[in-house]
């Protein structure tokens, strides 16, 4: 009697298919994010319950340091050009096409307008730098803070304001800060916040 | 596991003569298909991570200051509340509308400190029916900070309270803050 031949079937499956939906996804995923923009310093937010979601564009963020300095940043590339012009318009300084460029690039700075021109040509490097970033300045005699936020609004009237804060920021930057956004008339804004659990009512 | 030359011997015996090698063209795509998913993975976890939390801030249209005393003046004392941020991480509060002798308590920004505190006064109004009328006013001392202004806020939205306000710290409020910090 003939041995019953059992037919040996391979275990190999075909790999192209889940191939193709994993590098389907990997292409939406990589389209659709935005990497976080690296910031010039470290703050430590502090948390509410909050969890409203800062939303993707369209954001002009101040940046407030433990040691009182303000960060200012704008985000898309087309906006901080036109940042830059309606600056270059206002103080009568001209920017040659390379520190276009150079701004067009920058996230977020921290100097003084008239250092402005001095930080455009660092390396990308030391832009990030502390000694680099001494803060704009907003006090009430020279408020360049309320300029940037100003224009920024004129460049694109969609911005919304976003407050990075670290905790340890003191109350009268906070408020100084805060009162430079209502002279301008900006009466809403966002305070970036970390998550906490709600409490149980 | 691996996949690599499966159809390319049979045909060898069948044909038989000199025929050269054929070379099967499938190629195994396990470790493509891992590496397409560990991609995916990371972009899925750092994106949903990344994305701050806000909490929004509508501060009134700017007045002068004979208007926003006129406006404090609307209020009445029993549902007024106002939170002194003092130094060292600690909050002063008194109930009704300033006054020299108003009295301060001094708590933190735990859960039995500010939430008990506002909480309480919550509850007081509410057996009156006029729990939403409560107003808090928060001052900022200068030797306060950030986070204790972000807490203070946060209490307000834990506590469901409508009126708040962010108000500068004027000099009788400063007195006060002194006073009850000295005893």
């Amino acid at each position: 009697m003939p041995k019953v031949k059992i037919p040996r079937k391979s275990t190999l499956i075909d790999m192209t298919a889940m191939c193709d939906v994993a590098f389907l996804l990997l292409t939406f995923f990589m389209l659709t994010t935005k990497f976080k923009t690296d910031d010039p310093v470290v703050v430590d937010l502090p948390t509410s319950i909050s969890d409203i979601k800062l939303p993707d564009s369209d954001i002009m963020t101040l940046t407030m340091t433990k040691d009182g300095r303000v960060i200012f940043g704008i985000d898309g590339k087309y906006n901080r050009e036109r940042l830059l012009d309606k600056i270059a318009e206002k103080y009568q300084m001209k920017f040659t096409d390379d520190e276009k460029a150079m701004f067009s690039l920058v996230s977020s700075f921290g100097v003084p307008i008239n250092r402005l021109k001095e930080y455009l040509t660092l390396e990308p490097g030391a832009m990030k730098d502390d000694k680099n970033n001494p803060g704009i300045p907003c006090d009430s005699t020279n408020n360049e803070l309320g300029v940037w936020i100003m224009n920024g609004r004129l460049a694109n009237p969609k911005f919304r304001i976003a407050i990075r804060g670290d905790g340890k920021v003191p109350a009268p930057l906070v408020k100084k800060v805060i009162a430079t956004l209502q002279d301008k008339n900006v009466n809403k804004f966002n305070l970036v916040t970390n998550i906490e659990a709600k409490p149980q009512q | 596991m691996a996949e690599l030359d499966t159809s390319g011997g049979g045909g060898k015996k069948k044909h038989g003569g000199k025929k050269s090698k054929k070379m099967s063209t499938r190629v195994d795509l396990t470790p493509m298909v891992d590496l397409g998913f560990l991609l995916v993975t990371f972009f899925m976890l750092t994106t949903t991570f990344s994305k701050p939390q806000t909490m929004e801030i509508n501060m009134p249209v700017k007045v002068d200051k004979e208007q926003s005393e006129k406006i404090e003046q609307d209020v009445k004392a029993s549902e007024a509340m106002t939170l002194l941020l003092g130094p060292d991480n600690f909050c002063y509060y008194f109930v009704g509308l300033p006054s020299e002798n108003a009295e301060v308590t001094k708590v933190d920004y735990s859960k039995d400190g500010l939430r008990r505190a506002v909480l309480v006064k919550q509850l007081q109004l509410d057996a009156v029916k006029r729990k939403e009328f409560l107003t808090v006013v928060i001052k900022a001392s200068d030797e306060s900070n950030y986070r204790n202004l972000v807490d203070a806020l946060d209490e307000m939205n834990i506590l469901n309270v409508k009126r708040y306000a962010i108000v500068d710290i004027n000099e009788m409020d400063k007195k006060l803050l002194k006073k009850a910090i000295g005893g």
